[in-house]
This record gives structure tokens, sequence and C-alpha cells, in this order.
């Protein structure tokens, strides 16, 4: 029983050998722990979205003889917007495998062609919105449109950001290459970019679809 | 999603897979699937052969089954030992997001059929 060569084994060291499981061998590395540390951002941006929502629940009928959701809201379009995000999510996935093996020519295509569906998504939400605006269906319209592009434009302004976010990540790929710091960030790009689509699910349902029922 | 390095305690979510194949496939299914329950959202918004009432409900089930698609799918959140953390993040989550909207649409529901103002002060402000 010597403790003088048991001290190193449970120090903070990432050896593995003897790990009993129980936390000796130390913090995670860099690669886990970041991501992790981001998840819990992504959730805590869902609870911001869960109070919007839940705020858009309570408004929907508040119109003040203003426009109803069956007046404004326009499914085709809705659904365009939807598949472009899907698709958008569906293609970060892709640029994600081709990141992982270090392939640059088909990792800038797939996140350029992430980039374009986003584009789409949030030209047709910012037409959407013109045209609401231009009809007087403003956010000071009524309480249940102040809510309505708080919620609706909460998502777009994380979208547009997200867009942003993909262009610094092509330009540091670009110019850096896979390297490990790189693709933390492209791994936690890709969490961001899939969880926005999650958001737009639960928008899509409540918003447009539950509100242009018959 | 069957390979496990038992030398990993943890991944990442969204973590990519060490076999190309393996990867590619889970998006690809994914992908179908989500396509498939927003079509079924679509249709089932605009069809009249289903019951009315229920429809409303029928669409928020088929939502969160797309979210948990997404869920499996795309940020690759699994049951298995390593990804015990991102569940346990997760659920904590999701019970804060039940808790918020729930919580709200219950009180403010009560709150409106209780507490509203006569009925034609709240034909002025809440028409349906």
């Amino acid at each position: 029983m010597s403790t003088v060569s048991e001290a190193p084994a449970v120090g903070l060291t990432h050896q593995g050998s003897e790990d009993t499981g129980l936390g000796h061998r130390g913090p995670e590395s860099k690669s886990i722990v970041v991501p992790y540390g981001f998840w819990l951002f992504v959730l805590s941006d869902m609870v911001i979205f869960s109070a919007l929502f839940a705020t858009y629940a309570s408004l929907v009928h508040a119109t003040d003889g203003g426009p109803t959701t069956n007046e404004l809201f326009d499914r085709n379009l809705v659904a365009i917007e939807t598949i472009a995000l899907l698709l958008s999510s569906f293609v970060c996935g892709l640029a994600m495998i081709t990141a992982k093996r270090a392939n640059m020519l088909w990792t800038q295509g797939w996140l350029l062609l992430t980039g374009l569906l986003g584009a789409v998504f949030l030209g047709i939400e910012l037409y959407e919105f013109a045209k609401m605006i231009g009809e007087g269906a403003g956010p000071q319209r009524s309480a249940f449109l102040s809510s309505f592009f708080t919620l609706v434009g909460c998502h777009g302004a994380h979208v547009t950001a997200g867009l942003l976010w993909l262009g610094t990540m092509m330009a540091q790929i670009w110019a850096k290459g896979f390297q490990p710091h790189i693709m933390r960030r492209l791994l936690c790009y890709s969490v961001f970019w899939h969880a926005l689509d999650i958001i737009w699910v639960a928008i899509f349902t409540i918003v447009y679809l539950i509100g242009t029922l018959p | 999603m069957t390979e496990h390095d038992p030398e990993k305690l943890n991944v990442a979510p969204g973590a990519p897979h060490d076999s190309m194949l393996s990867e590619t496939v889970s998006y690809v299914i994914g992908l179908a699937l989500a396509l498939g329950l927003t079509a079924v959202s679509f249709w089932v918004a605009s069809t009249s052969s289903l019951w009315g009432p229920g429809v409303a409900t029928g669409l928020v089930v088929l939502a969160i089954a797309q979210m948990g698609i997404h869920l499996v799918f795309f940020l690759h959140i699994t049951s298995g030992p390593d990804n015990t953390n991102n569940v346990l993040a997760l659920a904590f989550g999701v019970l804060i997001v039940f808790l918020v909207m729930v919580g709200t649409i219950w009180i403010m529901t009560h709150m409106n059929a209780n507490m509203g103002p006569p009925p034609e002060m709240m034909n002025l402000q809440m028409q349906h």
C-alpha cells in the first residue's frame, strides 16, 4: 500500500486506466465540455421561447377588432418556409459529416447551401412581415399582433444571427482549416441551427396551422 | 448509434458518428421522417374528414413527435450511457418549458373566464 504512487492517478489526469467511474479522472476534454455548455445555452433559449409561446397563446384572441389569424396567414408560404429550414438543417448535418473528414470543398459547399436555404426562409419571413405591416397589421395594431411579431420575430432574429455565424464559420474554416477549436465552434453552430428548426416546428404548428384551422 | 467506446464517458450533443455511412443514414432517415410528419401536419390541418375539435391536439402531438425526430436523428441524443448528461439537461429544459407554457395557458384561460370585463366590453377586445 503505497500512497505515493496512488497520488497521480486520482489527480486531474486524463489517463482513464485508473478510472473508477467516480469522477477520479477529472473533467472531460474541451471538445466535450464546450458543446455541452452550448447545449445548456440552447436549452435556456428554448425556455425563453416557451415564455413567448405562452404569451402568444394568452393573447391570440385579443385582436381588438383587427385582423385575426385566419385572415393574415398564408399556409403555402409557411410550407415553403418549413421545407427550406428543414432542408437547411439537413444540409448542415451533411456539412458536419464532410467536415469531420476534413474535406474543404464539400464542407464549404454544404455550408453555402445551408446558408442559401436559411436565406430563402428569412426572405419569405421578411416578405410576410412587410406585407402584414403594409396592410396595417403591424405589431402596434393589437395585443395579438404584438405577441406574434415578438415570437416569430425572435425566431427570425435567431436565424439572422445564425446566418452571420455561418458566414464566420465558413471564413474560419477557409483560413484556419479543420483545427480542433474550429471544429468545436462548428459543432456548436450545428447544434444551434438544428435547435432553430425544432423551435420552428412549434411555431408553424401553434401559430400558423392551428391559427388557420377552419 | 451502435458504436460504443467504453473509454468515452460522455459525448457532445450533435457530435458526429465515427462511421460516415451510419451518420449519413441517420440524417436521411431523420429528413424523411420530418418531411413525412410535416406533410401529415399540413394534411391534418386542411382536411375536413377528421373530427374538428381534436385536430389542434393532433397537430400538437405531431409537432412533439417531429421535435423528437430532430433530437434523435439530427442532434444524436440517445439513451446510451455516454449521453446521460445531455439527456438530463434536456429533461430539465423540457420540464421548465412544460411548466411555463401549461401553467401560463391554464392560469390565463381561467382568468379570462372568471375575471374578464362584462360581455359587452369583452366583445370589443377579444373578438374570436
